[in-house]
């Protein structure tokens, strides 16, 4: 029988088959980039990456970009849970009842189509200029969309199965936990990874207009200095960040949860 | 034991089942034969408790289990797992089961890896090491070949005698019906009536 240790190897093995191809890929992409910034010939304008890359070392190593850094993070962590939590949750009733979908999927539909510029403004305008309506702002944009692609998980998902469970008088917790999050567990994923993407951009317009400090405010910053290069700095400061998050956190979770299918 | 009172049971108004009386004493095994469609599935579900949206009163006494017609194994569980997670029956009960159905050294497998007369076998496990008073079946040899289906035949006829449980078989193969029934039904019809076809003698 296979033993935890050799499961986990065996499963790192797994997580990063494509390593060399995906380092090679993104350094490609900086070849190109450095490629059309020589074409085009205006450090100012289009800056290469032999010009953003020392930007972003210099705020790094000043101690400058952290605690922006940090509060975006912060930001985006709560935004995160919160609309993961209350996204879940709705998906799983408008999906488990075709009643409360009648009634209130027209709601999800109007929640969609709401722009997040919109939200923003009016969490703002209604909250105050401070942390909850940021926060607010960004959970609000983002459940709706959790919350259809969890409805759609629960309308896909295997009756047979809960009849099975009802049948053998499982409790609620146990039929939550071996039943229905396991067939969930792929789109509570898809919709955590397509989230986070989501959720940092929304988290640096909120900054951006209403915020004192975060990545979305040194941008603010850099644009009114029409100072390029700092722009594309901190952008890149936040997208390694989220890489790191989606390799060393979200892929992992995923294998894990989709363990069984590849046996 | 299963006492059911039908009047009428419908989906959006269109009824699927008419009247029917059905009794099935313990030790009894009812064979319901019938077309594909015919109402045998849905009879079933009312017996099991998992459809209640019927005209009529049903009684059923003692713990039931329930063969479904595809095998309905959690893959995400080892095959272990899916005798002891809905059963609550101990490790210990639910090997001895698998190794009475032939599973022996296959109970840390994933339902993915094992065959679909294996996972069949997972599912009489399930149903069996609760040691139901009420055993409905489902089809529950479909989709296997003939030497399989006579292999399970003969393991479900023995489990079901030391049960002693009500039992109501679904299945519209006649060969399965004969080797383990003691009494035999016909649903038919728009919507479905039982006729009540025979009794196995010397039952």
């Amino acid at each position: 029988m296979e033993t935890g240790r050799s499961f986990a190897l065996r499963n790192r093995a797994r997580l990063w088959p494509n390593l060399p191809v995906v380092v090679a890929s993104l350094m490609a992409l900086v070849l190109l980039w450095a490629c059309l910034a020589w074409w085009l010939a205006d450090p100012q304008l289009a800056p290469g990456p032999q010009i953003v890359f020392p930007t972003l070392w210099t705020a790094l190593v000043s101690g400058d970009l952290w605690p922006d850094l940090s509060a975006t993070l912060t930001r985006v962590t709560a935004a995160f849970g919160l609309a993961m939590g209350f996204g879940v949750a709705i998906g799983i009733a408008l999906g488990g009842s075709r009643r409360a979908d009648r009634w209130f999927g027209p709601w999800l539909t109007v929640a969609l189509n709401i722009p997040a510029l919109v939200t923003i403004v009016l969490c703002y305008l209604w909250i105050g200029l401070n942390e909850w309506a940021a926060i607010a702002a960004v959970s609000l944009n983002k459940i709706p969309m959790v919350a259809v692609m969890l409805r759609e998980g629960m309308v896909a998902r295997d009756t047979d199965l809960s009849d099975m469970a009802r049948l053998h008088c499982m409790g609620w917790f146990a039929r939550l936990r071996h039943i229905l999050i396991p067939q969930l567990a792929p789109h509570i994923m898809a919709s955590a990874r397509a989230g986070l993407a989501l959720i940092w951009k929304i988290v640096l317009v909120v900054e951006f207009l209403g915020r004192s400090n975060g990545i979305g405010f040194r941008i603010h910053l850099d644009f009114q200095m029409f100072d390029i290069a700092g722009v594309l700095a901190n952008a890149l400061a936040f997208v390694a960040v989220m890489l790191a998050v989606e390799w060393g956190l979200l892929a992992p979770l995923a294998q894990r949860a989709s363990r069984w299918r590849q046996r | 034991m299963i006492r059911l009172e039908l009047t009428e049971k419908s989906f959006s108004g269109i009824p699927v089942l008419g009247p029917m009386k059905l009794d099935v004493a313990r030790g009894e095994v009812l064979g319901l034969s019938g077309a594909s469609g015919a109402g045998k599935t849905t009879l079933l579900r009312l017996l099991a408790g998992l459809d209640h949206r019927f005209e009529g009163s049903l009684k059923v006494e003692g713990r039931r289990a329930m063969v479904f017609q595809n095998p309905t194994l959690m893959p995400w569980r080892r095959v272990i797992d899916n005798v002891t997670l809905p059963t609550s029956a101990t490790e210990t009960q639910a090997r001895a089961m698998l190794d009475r159905v032939g599973l022996a050294g296959l109970e840390d497998h994933w339902p993915g890896q094992i065959s679909v007369g294996q996972a069949r076998r997972v599912g009489l496990a399930r149903a069996f090491v609760m040691r139901p008073d009420v055993l409905l079946m489902d089809e529950p040899f479909a989709s296997l070949d003939d030497a399989r289906v006579e292999g399970l035949l003969e393991l479900t006829a023995g489990l079901i005698a030391e049960t002693h449980a009500a039992v109501v078989i679904a299945s519209h193969a006649a060969g399965e019906l004969d080797a383990l029934a003691t009494r035999f039904a016909r649903v038919e019809g728009r919507p479905a009536r039982l006729v009540q076809e025979r009794v196995r003698a010397g039952s």
